[in-house]
């Protein structure tokens, strides 16, 4: 099949995709009995005001850490789906190095340590899997499905026990020292005047994480191996790449990524360790990646993209007394649904129309 | 003069930029068996894919039988009595012979009584074209020339008077094609018309009544097949004279590059080798023919470092491999052997990978120092291999998946040859590949000989075998027989070895 141009593939088609989401969000809009327009309106301002769009950014450094490692995992063909499990153990590295060190550590080691821990963590929850996946076939999905319970469970226990704040009810750890925490960005920028927001350092992070992912997958001899691997496995045979070693290695990357998020909710805005941080982010990474075609490009934008949802879709919320959370939650389901599961759809059509212009214009 | 039983008048069709066929005529007489040939890329399975209505054509009018058919779907194409046998079988793996013949054709909820009936059938039509079969084997267990026969059956039971066969022999084993051709044979005597695509001169040559050539997208010229000749049909199809073929060989072979000894593979499927032991010799091409399926794959494969050594060992550059001490890929190609792989889609080509990026494939760490991939060094080796296999279109940033099959060959024997190996390793090398293209693979392989590289050549074309090599070997059930010098080898000899009867012995 003749390949589209490269504009209309990451460019126009998701475009059209967004576009009938947002059509078919309306209708159901309509149907309750509200103005799409307005909704949409509120929507826009309710995500990129001076004041809400600090909410945003923070929503979509969740999404562009989860997001790339979805994409990782798919590039090499490795349909892992437990960012949510690698995203929770990466939150246990940061608590456990707060908790442990910053009694005898000064602040900024014990930050520094943090953001080590926590992809290291998010590895080595993916590591089991992937050595099933690599040695005894057992396949990814499954095994990351299983994992990401065995993370809820193990933080179920170890927040209700071990790490349970003494003589307090709630299963949550103490809160780590005052300064063992990413900086905000409004603490950071407060001269020039930014509004207050959980955003905080980690999206930075989460930016250089995108620009070495593409470095890694695009310029690298690793990342040529991976891309190989994730189209052919026979071809990756015959080159001599070493497909054990190279899906354990894919998979400890993914997971690193993942426990990328726990810097952000955990080090930068929770400054202890609670249970479901990770809320989702896990899964909705994979639609971010989806739609951004596995590209770090294309995942920060799809981020910025599910950010807004997040952030808008709670102002629907306050605005509209129909529109309650179950609604605002369908309409991101239909973007997800358009932009993320049938993102392919129409490339066939589009295709088909490419070629009938080319051919007409000779 | 008789009504053609296919007609087609100016029919084109294009494909974005490619003119796939262009004001083509042909008529086909009922009752004969009429050849299309052309290289790869001219066509041929486009006009194929147009009479049997899997494309629609741009311009131009379809008669069968004297009527003319507009807006042919395959299933109208069924329903004029036009039957296709694809290159690729489309057969359901666990089915049995009957089951797949009638699949689509069921009659009815319940199964039994039609397959019953279908089978009394299935019967009728094998006694009138001559056909022998069981109906209740395994599709798996069939070999290949037996599966080609279930999908003509399928043609046939579907009241196919037409048929239509694109480049049937490609997989096919020698004797297999010569089965294929009595069996086109004696259908032409029932009355069927057979439009016979390929790019075998042979076949045409042996079978057919008539023959049309087709060159980019056009019908050059159109011959009776016993007024014409190979040489001619040759000429025309590639609109020029053709180098001559194997020159003169080379002498000087006297030192081993590469010993096998005792050779012996297994894995789950079974014993794949058995003591195979012969020595490659520098400058030289060693033959190795077979019928596939009887260890070629799983040799060339122990050679490229991609599968382990169960007994015995391979002796390279000072190195010996046996089952202690395996070597990979990456080992493999620095002690000098390279490899075109039998299956250049699957394994040879990334097919979503540029033409840039399939250029390093396997040899990346020989692209300068460090990690990082550096795209100028690509783009230049691209282009090198582009400007000396003239591959087209000469563009390095086109996906390797878009080039025809005779260009993707070109990007791997460019890739595998561009360092020149001491040692090359080569599966099929021109299977499915067009007479241009095959006469650029050979040359490159004879100048390589002549520069003292030791050549193990694998194919199962007979032909190519005798033209290139200078010894031969055979496998068959994993075991080898020869080698014979080829200068006194006899086809029938060499033939009889790959059925594995008797063996040659002189080394």
């Amino acid at each position: 099949m003749t390949p589209l141009p490269r504009w209309i593939d990451i460019g126009l088609l998701p475009a059209i995709n967004l576009l009938l989401a947002l059509v078919t969000a309306g209708i159901v809009v309509v149907l309750i009995g509200e103005n799409p327009f307005r909704v949409l309106r509120v929507l826009i301002s309710g995500a990129f005001s001076a004041e809400t769009l600090g909410y945003t950014l923070y929503y979509a450094t969740n999404m562009l850490f989860t997001g790339l490692a979805a994409a990782v995992a798919f590039q090499a063909r490795l349909f892992s789906i437990g960012a949510e499990g690698q995203a929770t153990l990466g939150g246990l590295g940061v608590g456990l190095t707060c908790l442990l060190l910053d009694p005898t550590l000064p602040p900024v080691l014990v930050v520094a340590i943090a953001c080590l821990a926590a992809p290291v963590f998010g590895a080595a929850w993916v590591l089991v899997p992937g050595v099933l996946q690599a040695w005894r076939g057992s396949h990814v999905v499954i095994t990351t499905i299983m994992f990401n319970f065995l993370a809820s469970g193990l933080m179920v226990w170890l927040l209700s026990g071990p790490l349970k704040e003494p003589g307090r009810g709630s299963p949550q750890t103490r809160r780590f020292a005052e300064d063992a925490a990413l900086p905000y960005l409004h603490d950071l920028l407060g001269s020039i005047g930014i509004a207050r927001s959980p955003l905080n350092v980690s999206i930075v992070i989460a930016l250089l994480a995108a620009a070495g992912v593409w470095v890694l997958v695009w310029r690298t001899r690793f990342g040529y191996a991976l891309r190989a691997l994730g189209h052919s496995r026979e071809a990756a045979r015959y080159a001599g790449i070493p497909i054990r070693r190279m899906i354990v290695v894919t998979l400890l990357i993914s997971g690193a990524l993942a426990g990328g998020m726990a810097l952000n909710e955990i080090l930068g805005v929770q400054h202890k360790l609670i249970l479901n941080f990770s809320a989702g982010y896990g899964f909705t990474g994979i639609a971010v990646a989806l739609m951004g075609r596995n590209h770090p490009a294309g995942i920060c934008a799809a981020s910025l993209l599910f950010g807004a949802l997040f952030q808008g879709g709670a102002e629907l919320n306050f605005e509209f007394e129909t529109i309650t959370t179950d609604l605002v939650l369908v309409i991101q389901g239909l973007i997800i649904l358009f932009s993320g599961a049938l993102a392919g759809m129409f490339t066939p059509w589009m295709t088909r129309l490419v070629l009938a212009r080319a051919v007409r214009d000779g | 003069m008789a009504v053609p039983a296919l007609r087609l008048r100016n029919i084109s069709k294009r494909f974005g930029t490619v003119q796939a066929a262009r004001g083509v005529d042909l008529d086909v007489m009922p009752g004969t068996v009429h050849g299309i040939i052309g290289e790869n890329g001219a066509g041929k399975s486009t006009l194929a894919s147009i009479i049997f209505g899997l494309h629609t054509p741009d311009s131009g009018t379809i008669e069968i039988d004297g009527a003319p058919v507009n807006n042919l779907r395959p299933v109208d194409a069924i329903g004029h009595g036009i039957g296709m046998v694809h290159q690729h079988f489309m057969l359901v793996p666990g089915f049995s012979a009957l089951e797949n013949i009638v699949l689509g054709l069921e009659a009815g909820f319940r199964l039994g009584p039609g397959l019953a009936r279908a089978r009394v059938r299935l019967a009728g039509v094998c006694r009138e074209h001559g056909l022998d079969i069981d109906p209740d084997a395994t599709v798996d267990d069939l070999p290949v020339g037996v599966r080609q026969r279930v999908e003509i059956l399928k043609a046939l039971y579907r009241g196919a008077r037409i048929l239509l066969l694109d480049e049937p022999t490609g997989a096919l084993a020698p004797h297999e094609t010569e089965q294929l051709l009595t069996l086109l044979d004696r259908m032409r005597a029932s009355g069927a018309t057979v439009v016979l695509i390929t790019h075998k001169l042979h076949e045409i040559m042996t079978v057919c009544d008539r023959v049309s050539v087709m060159r980019s997208g056009q019908l050059v010229a159109e011959r009776d097949v016993k007024d014409t000749s190979a040489d001619e049909l040759a000429t025309l199809m590639v609109g020029h004279d053709l180098p001559a073929d194997g020159e003169e060989k080379a002498a000087v072979k006297v030192r081993t590059v590469l010993e096998v000894s005792g050779l012996g593979v297994r894995d789950a499927g079974g014993v794949r080798l058995t003591d195979v032991s012969f020595s490659l010799r520098a400058g030289e091409i060693l033959g190795l023919a077979g019928v596939s399926g009887n260890g070629q794959s799983e040799l060339l494969e122990v050679l490229a470092g991609m599968r382990p050594v169960s007994a015995g060992n391979v002796s390279v550059g000072g190195r010996r491999i046996d089952h202690a001490h395996p070597a990979s890929p990456a080992e493999m190609r620095s002690l000098g052997v390279s490899h075109v792989p039998e299956d250049r889609q699957r394994q040879g080509l990334v097919l979503p990978f540029d033409i840039r990026e399939n250029a390093v494939l396997g040899r990346l760490e020989r692209c300068g120092p460090g990690t990082l991939v550096r795209p100028a060094v690509l783009q230049a080796r691209a282009e090198t291999m582009i400007g000396d296999f003239d591959i087209r279109p000469p563009v390095a940033d086109r996906p390797a998946g878009v080039l025809s099959g005779g260009n993707q060959q070109k990007v791997v024997v460019a890739r595998e040859t561009a360092e020149n190996p001491p040692i090359l390793l080569l599966g099929q090398p021109t299977r499915g590949v067009d007479i241009a293209t095959i006469a650029l693979i050979h040359s490159r392989i004879i100048e390589l000989r002549n520069r003292g590289c030791a050549l193990l050549l694998v194919s199962a074309d007979l032909d190519e075998i005798f033209a290139l090599s200078d010894r031969i070997v055979t496998l068959c059930s994993g075991r080898l027989a020869g080698p014979l010098e080829t200068r006194s080898a006899d086809r029938s000899v060499v033939g009889m070895m790959m059925a594995g009867l008797g063996g040659g012995a002189t080394a």
